[in-house]
C-alpha cells in the first residue's frame, strides 16, 4: 500500500540538470534545491510528498509507481522563493538498493519514520549513516515522525525523536500526511534553514 | 521475491539497466538483481579503496592521493557523442534529468609520432599542422563537400551516388593522401579498421557530419560529453527510471542462478533458497557462462596523474586516438583522460586510460606507445579482460545475453547491442527520432 503519483512529467527536456552543486542555484532571492526522502518502506514518504505537492492523500493506490521527480515552490516572508526538486525513492529503499546517484547534490534530506513503528525509528539511524557516506557534509537534515494521526497506536515517544534529532544535528517534527498536519510547516522550516548564497 | 515477473534482469551494467528501464516503461513487470552490493557491474566507477582492492589486493591507497571518496574511476571509460545514439536514448527516456553532463575539452589524434588536434571543418583544416599547404587546400574542399552534402538534395552530391561510390573512390576524387585519410577515417569518422575504404562512402560522410554537428553543439573542443561523477552514474540513472516505472531492485543477491525446465526454457531465478518465476531473463555474460563464447581480449592501463596529457592544450578531459597504421598494429589504441573537472578525482588529479584490443599477453609492452604519451604517472595499473558474446538461441530458451564491452572509448556498439536486444525481447523497434535540439548543455 502506498501513495501513487502520475508518471513523471516529460516536458522538461534538458540534456542534464543544471550543474548546481549543493546549496542550489540561481540568485539569492530564488533558490533551487534538491531534496531527497529517506526512511523505511511504508513510513509514508511518498504520501508526504504527494500531500505537499498536490494537496492529496490517497490511501487506496497500491504501490509507489512513477514517483520520482516532483517539484514545488514555496514563498517565504522575506519574499524569497525556494523551489524544491523532490526525489522520492521509487521503492529502491526496500531492498537497500538506493544508488549513490540519489544523494548527489542533495541540499536537503528528510528522514522519515512511522511513530507507530519503533523498528522504523531505529532504521532512521541506518539512513543517517548512509547520508554520511554518500551525502554532502553541509546537507540540511530533518527527522520526521509521520502518521501522527495514529496517536492511539503510538510506540515512539516524541521525546525520543527530539533527542535523536538533536544528537545528530537535525531538526525534528511530527507530521500526518493523512490529515496534512505539519506538512507545510516541515517544508517551510527546511526553507528557512537553507544556507543562502553569498552575494558578491 | 516469490512472485512472478515478465522479465528478470541480472547484473546492473549499463546495457542491462537501459533495457530494464525501457521494459518497465513498456509496462512489463521487472525484477532486477545484482550479485554485487553496488550498481554498474563491469561499467561501474570505483573509488580509490575499491580500486586498490581490485588491482593491488589491499585497501590502503597512499594518502598523498587524497580522499578515496573523491575518485570515480570508470571500469569502462567511454565518451558520449553529443548527437549520438546514447544521447537519443537519454532524451527519449528523459533520464537526462537525473544526470549532470559537461563537454569534453579535447579530441586529438596521433600522427607521425605526434599528438594533434583533430580538425573537423574547412576552417580548422586550413590551420592544422597535420597537413602540408597543398594538402590543406584539398582537405578543405573535401570538408566543404561533406558539410554541404545533403542526402535528400542531389544538387549537393556533385554527381556521385554515395550509396555506390566507395570511400576510397570519393577520397581519390579529392586527391587526399594516405596520412590525411588515416585521421579522417579513424579520428573523425571513428572507424575501427580500414574496411570502410571499400564500403559505400555514405556511412563515412554521415559519421563525419555527426562529428562536426556534435562538435558544434556545446562549444567544447570536442564532439563529446561526459557525466559528472563518472560513467557509473549512467546505469544508476536508468535503474532509477526502471524503479520509477515499477521495477523492483535487489542488490547483493548471492548466486542468482537461472533455472530451466526440461526443454531448456527459462523458469525463473533462484537466490538464497527462493525462486522468482519469470518468462524471460536478460543478463550480462557472467550470469550465464554456458551460453557465451570468448571473442577477444582487451588490454588496458589505468593511470593516476597530477597533470593533463602533454600536448593536448591542457585539456582536463580528452580523447586521443592512435590509429592502427600509425603504430603498425591491427587495432587502434585509445587514450582517455578525465579529471577533477568532471568530479572523478580530487583537485589537481587526472585519471588516464590506455586501451586496445589485445594482440599479445603482455599489456605493459603492448600499450607502451600510448603510455609514453602520458608523461610521469603517480600510479599505474595494468589489466586484461576477456570479451564474450552470446551463442544461445533466445527463441528457444528465452535468455537474452548482452555482449561484453569493447576496447573503444565509444558507445556505438553498446547502444546498438541494447537496441537489438530490445527488439528481440519485445518484437518492437525503439523509435529514437527525438528532438536533439531541445536538449541544452549543462551550464558551468
Ligand atoms: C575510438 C572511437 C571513439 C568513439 N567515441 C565515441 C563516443 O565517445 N561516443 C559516441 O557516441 N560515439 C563514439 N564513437 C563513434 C561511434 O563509432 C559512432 O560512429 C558514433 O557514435 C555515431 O554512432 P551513433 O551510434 O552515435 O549514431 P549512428 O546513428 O550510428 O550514426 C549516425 C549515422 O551514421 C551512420 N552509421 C553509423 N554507424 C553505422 C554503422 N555501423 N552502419 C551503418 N551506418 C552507420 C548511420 O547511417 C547514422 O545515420 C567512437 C568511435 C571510435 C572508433
Ligand atoms: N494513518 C496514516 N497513514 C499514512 C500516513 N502516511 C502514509 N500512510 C499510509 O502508509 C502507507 C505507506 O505510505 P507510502 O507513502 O507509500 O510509504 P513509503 O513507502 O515511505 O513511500 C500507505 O498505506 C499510506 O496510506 C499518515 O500520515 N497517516
Ligand atoms: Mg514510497
Amino acid at each position: 500500500m502506498g501513495c501513487g503519483y502520475s508518471l513523471p512529467d516529460r516536458d522538461s527536456r534538458q540534456l542534464g540538470r543544471p550543474n548546481s552543486e549543493n546549496g542550489g542555484g540561481q540568485d539569492a532571492k530564488n533558490l533551487r534545491v534538491k531534496l531527497v526522502l529517506l526512511g523505511d518502506s511504508g513510513v509514508g514518504k511518498s504520501c508526504i510528498v504527494l500531500r505537499f505537492v498536490r494537496g492529496q492523500f490517497d490511501p487506496t493506490s497500491k504501490v509507489t509507481v512513477g514517483a520520482s521527480f516532483l517539484s514545488q515552490t514555496i514563498a517565504l516572508q522575506d519574499s524569497t522563493t525556494v523551489k524544491f526538486e523532490i526525489w522520492d525513492t521509487a521503492g529502491q529503499e526496500r531492498y537497500a538498493a538506493l544508488a549513490p546517484l540519489y544523494y548527489r547534490g542533495a541540499a536537503v534530506a528528510v528522514i522519515v519514520y512511522d511513530i507507530t513503528s519503533p523498528e522504523s525509528f531505529s532504521k532512521a539511524q541506518y539512513w543517517v549513516k548512509e547520508l554520511q557516506k554518500h551525502g554532502s557534509p553541509d546537507i540540511v537534515m530533518a527527522l520526521v515522525g509521520n502518521k501522527a494521526d495514529l496517536h492511539e497506536k503510538r510506540e515512539v515517544a516524541v521525546q525520543d525523536g527530539m533527542d535523536y534529532a538533536e544528537k545528530n544535528g537535525m531538526f525534528f517534527i511530527e507530521t500526518s500526511a493523512k490529515t496534512a498536519d505539519n506538512i507545510n510547516e516541515l517544508f517551510e522550516e527546511i526553507a528557512k534553514r537553507l544556507p543562502r548564497p553569498v552575494i558578491t | 521475491m516469490d512472485e512472478e515477473y515478465d522479465v528478470i534482469v541480472l547484473g546492473t551494467g549499463l546495457k542491462e539497466c537501459i533495457l530494464s528501464g525501457l521494459l518497465s516503461v513498456d509496462g512489463l513487470k521487472v525484477l532486477h538483481m545484482d550479485r554485487n552490493d553496488y550498481y554498474g557491474g563491469e561499467s561501474t566507477s570505483l573509488n580509490l579503496i575499491q580500486l586498490w582492492k581490485r588491482f593491488r589486493g589491499d585497501d590502503k591507497p597512499p594518502p598523498h592521493l587524497g580522499s578515496s571518496k573523491d575518485y570515480n574511476i570508470d571500469m569502462n571509460p567511454k565518451f558520449i557523442m553529443a548527437n549520438g545514439m546514447l544521447v537519443r536514448v537519454l532524451i527519449h527516456t528523459d533520464v537526462t534529468k537525473y544526470l549532470y553532463f559537461k563537454a569534453v575539452d579535447g579530441s586529438f589524434v596521433f600522427n607521425k609520432g605526434k599528438v594533434h588536434k583533430v580538425p573537423s571543418n574547412d576552417m580548422e583544416a586550413l590551420k592544422s599542422p597535420l597537413m602540408g599547404i597543398f594538402e590543406k587546400r584539398r582537405a578543405r574542399k573535401f570538408f566543404i563537400y561533406v558539410q554541404d552534402y545533403n542526402e535528400s538534395d542531389p544538387k549537393t552530391h556533385d554527381g556521385m551516388d554515395l550509396t555506390r561510390v566507395t570511400t576510397k573512390e570519393l577520397i581519390a576524387k579529392f586527391g587526399l593522401d594516405d596520412n590525411t585519410v588515416d585521421f579522417i577515417g579513424h579520428a573523425l569518422a571513428l572507424h575501427r579498421d580500414d574496411r570502410y575504404l571499400n564500403e559505400p562512402a555514405l556511412d563515412t560522410v554521415k559519421r563525419m557530419k555527426l562529428y562536426a554537428e556534435s562538435l558544434a553543439r556545446f562549444q567544447g573542443g570536442s564532439p563529446y560529453i561526459y557525466p559528472l561523477y563518472g560513467l557509473g552514474e549512467l546505469p544508476q540513472a536508468f535503474a532509477r527510471l526502471s524503479a520509477v516505472y515499477g521495477g523492483t531492485y535487489m542488490l547483493n543477491k548471492p548466486e542468482c542462478k537461472v533455472e530451466f525446465d526440461g526443454e531448456g526454457k527459462v523458469l525463473g531465478v533462484s537466490s538464497e533458497g527462493e525462486t522468482a518465476k519469470c518468462k524471460k531473463v536478460v543478463c550480462d555474460p557472467s550470469y550465464l557462462p554456458n551460453k557465451v563464447r570468448k571473442v577477444g581480449k582487451v588490454a588496458r592501463a589505468i593511470a593516476i596523474m597530477s597533470h593533463p596529457i602533454p600536448n593536448t592544450n591542457d585539456s582536463h578531459s580528452v580523447q586521443v586516438i592512435l590509429p592502427q597504421k600509425q603504430l603498425g598494429r591491427k587495432s587502434d589504441m585509445y587514450l582517455f583522460c578525465c579529471s577533477y573537472s568532471h568530479n572523478v578525482a580530487p583537485k589537481g588529479k587526472f585519471i588516464a586510460f590506455v586501451s586496445t584490443e589485445a594482440e599479445t599477453d603482455q599489456p605493459a609492452i603492448e600499450l607502451k606507445p600510448g603510455i609514453d604519451l602520458l608523461g610521469p604517472v603517480d600510479e599505474i595499473f595494468f589489466d586484461m579482460y576477456d570479451r564474450f558474446e552470446p551463442v544461445n538461441e533466445p527463441t528457444l530458451d528465452n535468455c537474452f545475453v548482452s555482449t561484453s564491452y569493447d576496447a573503444t572509448t565509444h558507445f556505438e556498439s553498446t547502444v546498438l547491442d541494447v537496441l537489438n536486444m530490445y527488439t528481440l525481447i519485445t518484437g518492437k523497434v525503439l523509435d529514437l527520432s527525438v528532438d536533439l535540439s531541445a536538449a541544452g548543455a549543462a551550464e558551468e
